[in-house]
């Protein structure tokens, strides 16, 4: 089990909890977090649970693959630690791991 | 290699391109439609403009697997379309129809392996056009559309600014001023027809401020629009005159031309430049000379004015007319307002405006227990993918609180996906908060006439009657 805190783009907080092996897009949307779509399911084919991890949390998150990247370059908001939550299979390492929520979902 | 026809049309875009600069764009096009003209005369069509008569299709269970052709632009007209692509998925999921008239084609209908080949980009080429037929030969015009990376992620990163958030938040209070002023207009005491007064009059206004168009002028918008998705040899619609279709592409580059210029000039005398898409082009060091490259130009505007017309509007029509078959949801909403970003998007799984986008295969590929050859013609149907049973519970009842609506295959996905939905449902957010503050009953009463397209599933006539909150 490991806690993760999704920051809104207002700065509201949201702190939902995970096993390892799910996804950050999962968690976001069984706990019902607003800011995070998941329209695809999870297959890395919508661009709607786009997140920006913290700095310091970005390199224990892996790299993002040829897929995600190009949906990742469709996103007016991009940014150098952006990750798609689907592609982010949450392991024990990243507990207490903060990430940011884009302004809209494109 | 490249098909013949598809080698005429890149020469002839590169002569268009060469010209550009000394012979306006309006003209050049007048000049392409005599040339198409007089090639037809001499060599014959390349492939006869086909003419679609309405007659009554047969139920599905009476034809040979083989004999079933989704591509009949009368389907979703006659209600005939849900049987048809039901028993797709059900006993062909991956079907091949060898002789429509459209030419052979792939038809793909279950939720799962549609997702799979509009992902698969490395697989299936969206170009060089994504609708099931051919546009008007001389008219290929070239969109992102129908572009395979790296090109299309070029051209549309140029333009998606247009709808991104800053945007957006600038617009919402435009659309909702609008949509309050198209509502308190319309007659109370007596019939009328939605389509005009409500969804093509909202959608109408939305272009000509994406495209920052001479307002008064919008309604051409709309028109181009009708008539080129609706071309005979492209969708099966109505519009089979190819002249005219040459005329509406030169008026629309004399239109868009004038525009360019005159936006250019405003920026050179230190104007400061505008967030409509013409601007944006301009201020992108990859598209700031589309206007050299007139095939080019005409098509991403194409793109832009259908891809916001068509969609939003029959989904506007749309959402009455499911709120008419399932009136319990209405009175759900009415309840429970905070329901519509939900019923919105289910708004847009039930009603799918756009029935399919079309692919080419790049290589052989094995898919449903078929092999699709390269160079084949994919059609991917999200009509059914949105009704498919093993993706959606009740695939066929409007639940405005289903709970995976969103899941819905409408806006595409991968790299093609919808870059205007996060503007098609603020629009339609605000449309139906701006109703229910309004209305408190809009009866459906005569059966909705329905377009003759394969491609969009839309309303050319919907009769209703309002009644005000009480």
């Amino acid at each position: 089990m490991g806690k993760v805190t999704f920051i809104e783009h207002d700065q509201t907080e949201h702190v939902a909890e995970f096993k390892a092996g799910s996804s950050v897009m999962q968690i976001a949307v069984d706990s019902a977090i607003p800011g995070i779509d998941g329209d695809c399911g999870g297959e890395c084919a919508c661009g709607t649970c786009h997140v920006i991890v913290t700095n310091e949390w970005f390199s224990k998150t892996g790299t993002p693959g040829n897929e995600e990247e190009q949906m990742l370059s469709m996103t007016p908001e991009r940014a150098s630690t952006s990750r798609l939550g689907c592609q982010v299979v949450l392991t024990d390492e990243m507990d207490g791991m903060t990430v940011h929520l884009p302004e809209f979902q494109m | 290699m490249p098909t013949l026809p598809r080698t005429f049309d890149d020469i002839q875009s590169r002569l268009i391109n060469a010209t550009s600069r000394v012979v306006p764009m309006q003209r050049q096009i007048q000049g392409l439609k005599f040339l198409m003209s007089a090639k037809r005369k001499t060599f014959g069509p390349r492939r006869p403009m086909p003419e679609f008569v309405e007659t009554p299709i047969p139920d599905v269970n009476t034809l040979a697997l083989e004999d079933i052709d989704v591509s009949n632009p009368f389907l979703y007209r006659q209600g005939q379309w849900r049987a048809y692509f039901k028993r797709l998925r059900d006993e062909a999921p991956v079907h091949y129809q060898k002789n429509s008239p459209f030419g052979p084609f792939w038809s793909v209908t279950r939720f799962e392996d549609i997702l799979f080949v509009d992902k698969s980009h490395d697989l299936f080429s969206a170009e060089p056009q994504i609708i099931l037929g051919d546009p008007p030969e001389g008219l290929s015009v070239e969109m992102f559309i129908a572009m395979d990376p790296p090109k299309h992620d070029v051209q549309r990163s140029s333009v998606q600014g247009v709808v991104a958030p800053k945007n957006l938040k600038e617009m919402e209070g435009l659309i909702r001023s609008r949509t309050g002023d198209v509502l308190d207009s319309l007659p109370l005491d007596k019939p009328f027809n939605w389509v005009p007064a409500v969804s093509k009059e909202l959608t109408g206004r939305m272009l000509a401020t994406l495209l920052d168009f001479p307002y008064e002028e919008r309604h051409k918008l709309v028109e181009w629009s009708d008539r080129m998705a609706g071309a005979a040899s492209a969708t099966g619609g109505e519009f089979a005159d190819e002249n005219a279709m040459f005329d509406d592409a030169a008026d629309m580059a004399r239109s868009f031309s004038r525009l360019w210029r005159d936006k250019e000039a405003r920026r050179a005398a230190g104007e400061e430049p505008g967030f409509d898409l013409i601007s944006l082009l301009q201020s992108n060091k990859e598209t700031k000379d589309l206007i050299n490259r007139p095939m080019e130009f005409i098509g991403n505007l194409t793109l832009l004015i259908v891809g916001g017309n068509d969609t939003t509007r029959n989904s506007m029509s749309g959402g009455l007319v499911a709120m008419n078959e399932f009136p319990r949801e209405f009175e759900k909403l009415k309840a429970k307002p905070e329901l519509i970003p939900n019923m919105v998007s289910e708004i847009i799984r039930w009603q799918t405006p756009l029935a399919y986008m079309r692919r080419i295969a790049k290589q052989d590929v094995e898919l449903g227990g078929q092999t699709i050859k390269k160079g084949d013609r994919v059609v991917m149907w999200y009509a059914s993918g949105n009704r498919d049973e093993r993706k959606f519970d009740n695939p066929d009842q409007f639940i405005i609180d289903r709970k995976d609506a969103r899941n819905h295959m409408s806006f595409g996905y991968g790299v093609h996906r919808c870059m205007g939905n996060r503007l098609a449902e603020l629009q339609l957010r605000i449309l139906w908060e701006e109703i229910l503050k309004r209305f408190d009953n809009i009866e459906v009463v005569e059966e909705p006439e329905r377009v003759q397209s394969n491609f969009v599933r839309g309303y050319s006539r919907l009769m209703v009657k309002l009644t005000p909150n009480s």
